[in-house]
Parts: C-alpha cells; sequence; structure tokens
C-alpha cells in the first residue's frame, strides 16, 4: 500500500495526474469508499487492503470530464469494465493513468458475519501486504479467525485471471483466487422447470427494494439517464401492480447490460437484499458463449461484440425458443 | 384527442365467416377517441373507400384504423383513400384480422375476441400517431445481376435493351450456367448451345453490360435505388485483356488430373482452363489448387508458351464497389447432394448416373463425345432405367418436399432421343406421377410413350444392386400391376431433385432477401408479386425462387427486368418517413446503435447540449435521413431509450402492448 501512495504522491507532485482515485478509509474497519485524493495530506486516509472491493472504472465518466488528468486504481477485474467504457465512449482514455494494483480476492463482509461473527472491532490479516491465510478478528465478543479464502466475495471464487487488461503501470502482485464453476449456479438454475424457475426468481426478486444500488454502481449502468427515470416511458413510476414488480426492474436492467457485463459481480456485492443478481447475467454471459462462442466483455477494445454484430453463420432467432 | 373512424372489413367471407364483424365495431366504439366505427364488404374497393372518405369529411377524423387484411397487403391502399380525403397518411393504422386471425382460427368466438384485442391495439397506436412526411432519395441507374445463368442473362440483356447499364456478376469463369451443360432442350428438341451461345455473345458484345466473371459478391450496403456492392473479382491469374483465347496454355498445362466441374466430374480438366469451348469470356483462368506452379513454385510452362504474356502468377483478388439502384438475383439451382440415397448405388457404380451426367454423356462435346455408353467398361447399354423423383416430392428429411419440375420433362426427352439414335437400346422409366403441364408438354411425353415406346412403370425403385457381371439389378413395384419387378440394367439414371445454389443463402442475407425452408427466395406475394423480393429494390429471376424450366425462367427472367426498369425509370423515390432519431438529452454516445446499423445511417457528432440548465458538449447520435430504412435495430439496442422510430415509438409499442394485454 506504502509504494501505492509513494507513487501517487509522486506523480501528483509532478503534475502528471491533478487527483488520483482511490479507497479511503470508511466508518467501519471493512468499508473503505471510493474517494478523490488531490494534496498530500488527504493519503491519510488511503487505504487499499482486501475489502476494496469497489470497482472504481465507472468513477471515470466523471472523473474524464475535470480538468487534467486522473490516476485510477483498478484491479485486474475492474479493466475489463474499463476498457468495456472506452468501447462505449463514455471514458476517456487520454484522462485516466490507470494503476494496476495487485488483488489477492477481495472480502466479503457478509459472509464474515453469516460464520456467526458480530460485534466486530477490527481486522487483521486482510492488509494486501499480507500473506495471511487466514482473517483474525477482533469482536466485542473477544478474538475470532476465519480462513481468508472463506471470506472471500463469491465472484473472487470465479476469478477472471490475475492479469490486468489494461493499464499504465502495475504496483502489487495479483494472484488468481479461481476455485469454482462461474456457471455452475447457472446450471441448476436452466434445470428447472419453468414454474420452479419463476418461483425461483420470485422468491429472489421479491426481497428487492428498489434501492437502486446495482444500478447506481454497475459500470454498464451508465446511462445518462436511466429509462426507469425518464418520463418518456411509462415505464419510470409505474406502481407496484404485483409483489413481483420488481422483476421488470431487474430483468429488463440485466436485458440491458446483456453483451456488456464483464460479470465484475458488483451489483450482488452491493445488494443490501443480499439478491444474487449476478446470476441473471451470467446466464446471458452463458447463453452468449454458447451461442455465438466464448466472449468476455472488456477483454478488448474491439467495438462489435457478439451481441451488436451480425454473421451469416449467427443462430437464428427461433433459438431461444428452441433452447427454452 | 384524436378522432378515429374504425373500418372493419368483412373481406366477402374471408374475415365475416370467422369474426364477428358488427361486434368489433361495436367494441370500437367503446375505445378512447373512436368517433366512428361502421364494416363493409370489401373495404378496399372503390365504393369501400367512399366510405372512408366521407366519415373523414362528415366526422372530421384525424385518425384511421382499418381493419382488414395485411398491411402488406393493402396498407398504401388505405393511405392513399386518407390523403384524397386530406388526412396524413401515416394517421392510418392496419389492424390485421385476415391473415393474424380469421384465416387461423376456425371458432367465431375465439376469432372475434383475438379481432377486438387487435383492433384495440391498432387504436391505441394511432392515438399517438404524429403526421409524417416522406423525403426524397435517388435512384442509380444502373442494375446488378448475379448470376450470369440463362436467367441472369436475359434479365441483363432485357434491362440492357431498355438502355440501363448491367453488371452480370458470375461466381464461375464463364457465364452460361446450367443451360450450358444441357445437350437438347424440351419440347422441340433444339440444341441447348444452340439457342444460348447467342445469347451469351450478345451479353458480352452489348455496350451497356459489363460482366464480372469469376467473381463474386462480398457485400452489399445501401438500399432500394441506392445500394452500394463490394465485388471480388477473383485472381484469375490471366490478363483478360492480353489474353487471345488461343487454348495453347490449356494444351501444354502438364496438371491435367482436375475434375471437370462443367463436365460434373465425368472428366477431366488443366489447371488452366475454361470451362466450356464457347466460354465467354473465352480467357481461361488457373486454378491455384491444381497448379503446379503455385504449389511447388517450379513449371510455369502455361507463361513460357503465352505468345500474348498474358499468363500473371501475382494477380491478386481486387474489391470493385459500384453503385445500384436495383439488384437481381439469378443465382439459379444445382442437384442435391445423393449421399442419402446409398440405395440406388449412386456411389457404388459408375453406371449409376445423374440425369445432368447424362446431359453430359449424350453431349457431343462431352466425356464420351456424345456417345451413350456405360462410364465402367465403354459398352453401349441395352437396357437403360430412369428413376424419377430422386429426393423429389419427399416425405422425410433425406429429400425436399417440393416437385422439382423439369424431371418428367427432361426424363421423357432422354427416353425418346436413345431410342431414336439407338432403337435397340431398351428403356424404363419408374415414375410417381408423369407431370406435363405446359405447351406441348403432353404431347411431346406420349409421342414419347406412343411413338418411340418408351416403358413407362408407375412406381418406385426400392434397391438398385451393382451384380459380379457388371449389370445392375433394379428392384421395383408396378403399382398398376400390383407386382414387384425386378430388372437388369446396364445404366441407370437418377432424376435427382434440384435446390437452389447453396451460396444463396449468403447472397439474400447480404441482400436482407427473405428465404423459404428450402433456401428459395420468397416473393412479396405468391400470386400479384412474383418477381419481386419483399425487400423493396431485390427482384428475382429464375429457379432461385422455385423451380422452373427454361422458358419460364426466360419470361420470369423478362419479367423481373421490368421490374427493375420501372425502378430505374425514376428520378427520385420517396423514403420511408419512419426513420429513428435519437434524443439528444438521452443519448449516451455509446456507438452500439451505430454498431448494429445494417445501412451505416448513423453517424456522431459532438454537440452542445443543453440539459436543466447544464451546458456541456456531448458525443450524440446523429441519424442520416436517407439511409435510414426505419428496421428498429438501433431503437431496441439503445440502453437508454434516446433512439426512437417516427411511426413506431416505443410509447407506441408499449402502448400497443398495453391495450393487447387489457
Amino acid at each position: 500500500m506504502q509504494e501505492l501512495i509513494n507513487r501517487a504522491k509522486e506523480l501528483l507532485a509532478d503534475g502528471t495526474v491533478a487527483r488520483v482515485l482511490g479507497w479511503k478509509a470508511g466508518d467501519l474497519p471493512y468499508n473503505p469508499e471510493p474517494a478523490y485524493f488531490e494534496k498530500e495530506e488527504d493519503f491519510a486516509d488511503f487505504v487499499y487492503n482486501g475489502f476494496c472491493g469497489a470497482n472504481l472504472s465507472k468513477y471515470m465518466i466523471e472523473a474524464s470530464k475535470l480538468e487534467g488528468k486522473t490516476l485510477v486504481c483498478l484491479k485486474p477485474c475492474d479493466t475489463y469494465s474499463f476498457q468495456e467504457l472506452i468501447k462505449e465512449h463514455r471514458v476517456d482514455r487520454d484522462k485516466a493513468y490507470i494503476i494496476g494494483v495487485g488483488c489477492k480476492g477481495k472480502l466479503d463482509i457478509e459472509k464474515i458475519r453469516a460464520m456467526g461473527i458480530k460485534g466486530i472491532k477490527s481486522i487483521s490479516g486482510a492488509e494486501i501486504e499480507d500473506e495471511a491465510e487466514t482473517l483474525t478478528i477482533d469482536t466485542i465478543y473477544g478474538e475470532k479467525s476465519c480462513a481468508y479464502k472463506d471470506a472471500m466475495l463469491e465472484r473472487c471464487h470465479v476469478c477472471k485471471g490475475k492479469d490486468h487488461m489494461i493499464f499504465d503501470e502495475i504496483i502489487g502482485e495479483s494472484k488468481e483466487t479461481k476455485d469454482a464453476d462461474r456457471f455452475a449456479e447457472v446450471e441448476k438454475i436452466e434445470a428447472m422447470s419453468p414454474e420452479e424457475k419463476f418461483a425461483f426468481f420470485q422468491k429472489e426478486l421479491s426481497k428487492c427494494i428498489r434501492c437502486n444500488a446495482c444500478r447506481n454502481v454497475c459500470p454498464a449502468c451508465s446511462c445518462r439517464k436511466c429509462v426507469f427515470d425518464s418520463n418518456k416511458f411509462d415505464s419510470s413510476q409505474k406502481a407496484n401492480v404485483d409483489s413481483f414488480e420488481e422483476k421488470m426492474f431487474h430483468i429488463i436492467r440485466a436485458f440491458h447490460v446483456a453483451g456488456r457485463c464483464t460479470d465484475c459481480g458488483e451489483c450482488s456485492r452491493v445488494c443490501p437484499q443480499g439478491i444474487r443478481l449476478h446470476l441473471f447475467n451470467r446466464k446471458f454471459i452463458k447463453d452468449i458463449n454458447e451461442l455465438y462462442g466464448e466472449y468476455q466483455a472488456g477483454a478488448d477494445l474491439e467495438p462489435r461484440t457478439p451481441l451488436t454484430n451480425y454473421d451469416v453463420e449467427d443462430a437464428e432467432p427461433g433459438i431461444v425458443a428452441e433452447r427454452g | 384527442m384524436q378522432r378515429i373512424g374504425v373500418f372493419v372489413c368483412h373481406c366477402g367471407t374471408n374475415i365475416a365467416a370467422t369474426v364477428d364483424v358488427k361486434k368489433v365495431v361495436e367494441m370500437a366504439l367503446h375505445e378512447p377517441g373512436v368517433v366512428h366505427a361502421e364494416d363493409y364488404a370489401y373495404m378496399c374497393s372503390e365504393a369501400g373507400q367512399e366510405l372512408i372518405h366521407k366519415a373523414i369529411k362528415e366526422k372530421h377524423l384525424t385518425g384511421l384504423v382499418v381493419c382488414s387484411c395485411s398491411p402488406r397487403m393493402h396498407e398504401t391502399t388505405f393511405r392513399n383513400a386518407a390523403e384524397k380525403a386530406g388526412l396524413n397518411p401515416y394517421m392510418v393504422e392496419i389492424a390485421n384480422i385476415r391473415e393474424h386471425c380469421s384465416w387461423i382460427h376456425k371458432d367465431i368466438e375465439e376469432a372475434t375476441e383475438k379481432a377486438v384485442i387487435l383492433m384495440r391495439a391498432a387504436v391505441a397506436k394511432v392515438n399517438l400517431d404524429a403526421p409524417l412526411k416522406p423525403g426524397e432519395s435517388r435512384v442509380t441507374k444502373r442494375a446488378l445481376v448475379i448470376g450470369g445463368g440463362i436467367a441472369g442473362i436475359q434479365t441483363a440483356l432485357d434491362i440492357a435493351e431498355a438502355g440501363y447499364p448491367v453488371d452480370i456478376v458470375e461466381k464461375t469463369p464463364s457465364i452460361g450456367g446450367r443451360m450450358s451443360q444441357l445437350d437438347k432442350t424440351f419440347p422441340t428438341l433444339d440444341c441447348s448451345s444452340c439457342i444460348l451461345t447467342p445469347k451469351m455473345g450478345e451479353v458480352n458484345a452489348h455496350p451497356l453490360i459489363n460482366i464480372y466473371t469469376y467473381s463474386e459478391v462480398e457485400s452489399v450496403s445501401g438500399f432500394v435505388g441506392d445500394f452500394t456492392v463490394e465485388i471480388r473479382k477473383k485472381a484469375r491469374s490471366v490478363d483478360m485483356n492480353k489474353c487471345t483465347g488461343c487454348g495453347v496454355c490449356q494444351e501444354k498445362c502438364p496438371s491435367k488430373k482436375t475434375p471437370s466441374e462443367f463436365n460434373r466430374g465425368l472428366s477431366t480438366r488443366s489447371a488452366i482452363y475454361t470451362p466450356f469451348a464457347q466460354a465467354v469470356p473465352n480467357v481461361p483462368v488457373i486454378d491455384r489448387d491444381a497448379c503446379i506452379k503455385f504449389k511447388t513454385g517450379k513449371c510455369g510452362i502455361c507463361s513460357k508458351v503465352c505468345q500474348a504474356g498474358a499468363i500473371d502468377y501475382d494477380q491478386i483478388d481486387e474489391i470493385v464497389t459500384e453503385k445500384y439502384g436495383a439488384i437481381v438475383v439469378a443465382t439459379g439451382f444445382d442437384m442435391i447432394k445423393l449421399d442419402k440415397y446409398d440405395e440406388y448405388a449412386y456411389s457404388q457404380s459408375k453406371d449409376v448416373i445423374t440425369s445432368l451426367e447424362l446431359e453430359r454423356i449424350m453431349n457431343a462435346a462431352g466425356p464420351t463425345g456424345g456417345h451413350l455408353e456405360r462410364l465402367s467398361d465403354g459398352k453401349p447399354p441395352k437396357e437403360m432405367v430412369f428413376i424419377q423423383c430422386v429426393g423429389s416430392r419427399c416425405a422425410d428429411d433425406r429429400g425436399k418436399s417440393y416437385c422439382s419440375k423439369v424431371c418428367c420433362m427432361y426424363t421423357a426427352k432422354h427416353a425418346m432421343l436413345i431410342r431414336d439414335k439407338y432403337p435397340d437400346t431398351n428403356v424404363t422409366v419408374f415414375y410417381i406421377d408423369v407431370r406435363t403441364p405446359g405447351k406441348n408438354f403432353d404431347e411431346f411425353y406420349r409421342r414419347a410413350v406412343e411413338d418411340y415406346g418408351v416403358n413407362y412403370i408407375k412406381g418406385q425403385v426400392g434397391k438398385v444392386i451393382p451384380q459380379p457381371n457388371g449389370k445392375l439389378l433394379v428392384q421395383g413395384a408396378d403399382l398398376l400391376d400390383n407386382k414387384q419387378i425386378l430388372k437388369e440394367a446396364d445404366m441407370v439414371v437418377l432424376a435427382a431433385a434440384i435446390e437452389p445454389n447453396p451460396d444463396v443463402r449468403k447472397i439474400a442475407t447480404m441482400l436482407t432477401a427473405s428465404i423459404d425452408t428450402n433456401n428459395f427466395l420468397t416473393e412479396a406475394h405468391a400470386k400479384l408479386r412474383p418477381v419481386e423480393s419483399p425487400t423493396a429494390g431485390i427482384f428475382l429471376s429464375g429457379v432461385c425462387q422455385g423451380p422452373k424450366d427454361i422458358p419460364e425462367t426466360v419470361s420470369q427472367a423478362g419479367a423481373a427486368a421490368v421490374k427493375a426498369i420501372g425502378l430505374l425509370a425514376k428520378d427520385k423515390l420517396l423514403t420511408n418517413p419512419c426513420t429513428a432519431h435519437s434524443d439528444e438529452l438521452l443519448c449516451n454516445g455509446c456507438s452500439q446503435c451505430a454498431n448494429v446499423c445494417p445501412y451505416g445511417a448513423i453517424t456522431y457528432e459532438d454537440k452542445e447540449v443543453n440539459d436543466h440548465g447544464v451546458r456541456e458538449t456531448r458525443r450524440i447520435a446523429v441519424v442520416n435521413d436517407a439511409l435510414c430504412q426505419g428496421c428498429g435495430a438501433c431503437t431496441v439496442t439503445c440502453p437508454s431509450g434516446a433512439m426512437d422510430l417516427q411511426g413506431f415509438s416505443n410509447r407506441q409499442i408499449l402502448a400497443e402492448v398495453d391495450a393487447i394485454c387489457r
């Protein structure tokens, strides 16, 4: 972390960048938040640890409009989102100085809590320099511990790899943490009968409180004005005609990001209701892989993507009905 | 609020027999904005249009819903009627209660309910309709014909004769197509080459016709009146301007083992070759896969013997870009592969051949010099069996469900010619039905039976078994005598089904022209617009649209030419005003719409916008009205809903859906 801070200060001092986009310590030990650092003294708060899951690429949309370059810290998986935003002309590559930060898997406080660890005062072992396999958690009930791996975000178990897709320089080492198949859960749902599927999604989505956190954090949901906020469409403030109205929101959202979603997993990370929103996106990714060949959004800067390109060999539209 | 009139057509009994039209009228009067509703036997008739006219005037209507047939059929009729009465034609919506309703339902109650729903959706749409005004686009006065067979040749000649330049793109090294492979033609038995070759010469010499042989269409963009086409001229390795067509290179070429495409693989050809003697242009090509020079770097004999210095091993494919107002598809056909018909022993015996191979054998310029002989031992056959409908009229998925239409007649021709030339040879034809509708066709068939003694047996052949003595044992059934037949034959000829040229799928996709499940191109209307594709500016000529013989092909080729000429004769076309537009306050500038636009109609501009007091420069999508065809691909791709299609706005579509779900 110190190396990162030193380098950031250096680039700020020599005028290469006008500000730094990173994470600062939050009110609690496990909730660092995205922040700008413009002056030497701001860095007192700077953190980069296992809880810095937030994908900063989306903040570059606004940062691209500011005077001067912005130094942005991107983890390997964040760089996919960043490239996708370049493709869509939403961020300006020339306005970004990308430091690819090392990542060894990010932590999920909900997983720690789910282990029965409550009343957390501080956590050690989450610092990025640490090679610790174990987290030591000081709670009001005494010291507890758990394996780092068991506290990792779901998305880190299906890690896309330790390589940064785009960067100006890299600080810190990364480790691929993949130990699961990202489509395993999707396959289970695919195997369900239509009734079971409906029930599954109804149960999952009815938890939604429409706080819009998923939408606000999603790098693919970067519309200047979301269709759900626009009075141009009658969809904006439609009343909850049934308890399952949220399905419209999430399903339309999944369609809107289909083919562009890099599977960064931010939606599921930020959902206060613990809805596994990434399942929708992965279903689309799986279908795209099967119908149009393996595709990873954000892995390149090729503007034509499977869903915005047409090829004679493409699946006929009827394939959807056949596949169910 | 609109003042809407709803007009419900009976279409005789087409609609009225299945839909309670009075009920639709009654229900229409409850819909928002509807101030008038009535029904009539034939809304499209003069009298029906008069009713519409009167209602517009008397009730001061601002919008119309006509519940009738498909908009493909009469939308224009009703739009014109509305315009005559002073209404903007785009204030008319059609509720298709015929094709989408009465024709596909039997139950009156259900059909009526559906008709009411369709009417309701149309009313919901008209309520949000706004008057639109079409723009104008120019017409490039040049036509493209894809395919240089008899269909393409005839179409090109007819268009050129009307004074418009035409380009023909032909995939193979020469024009001529299938017809050039045929020996004689039914029902007059004149020699195919004798009637085709002059036409090939005429096309070649015509000042307004330009032929691209050994070339393929690479890409098509644009729209009716203004297509831009990229043509790949494959490297011929021979300079067209220098070659004199002397043929020495072909004689001296040491690589002579490539199966001749023209002779259906029954003979071989050299690596540098013209497909046949009368080829147009009479300029050979080097088949680089067969050429020793290209394979090993050594040889170069053709270059050494060429007096004209025409051989050019360094030639590369060239892409020509040209603009056209109209495109005629004349991609023709091929015979199906017989790999699924093992029972006829086609792959096991050289003496089981297809009809097209027989054409080559019978032809004086063919592999046997026109002598009818067995390909296995060169002996003249004494017993010949013809098997009809091999893969045609097929109930299972081995073959084609359709009748190939030409086989009955050419088989009668083959039988007659063989009996005439070789009276000692017996000819037996196994058939399901003999189909001879056509001028002088049945007379022709009867001559084969009555004057030439061809033995026709109604029944199918189950199996052909090659015998150790070289003969073929044909196992069949005689359905009229109800008995099994075992017959020894020297040669068996299979009337294999014809199918559209496999390349047509690729071409249809480039042209956005629809094709059916058999890969035949679809007409705009099966009866009334048989030579036009539903895609404007695309016309159909020959077998690419459906099986047909030469006279029919030539008539259709002429008809396609007339349609193309009709288009080229116009200076301007009215453009569809239903084009897309982007809302600059909603546009993200993300380029997705530009990526999906098949017409290249979307570009981006950096534009200063005032978003509720915030002034900033944004990247905004801009649609070129002249290029936009209103397909709507951008509107469904746009994540923020900034793209909207005039006449089919997102709100209108949602209003229709809401009306249907109400």
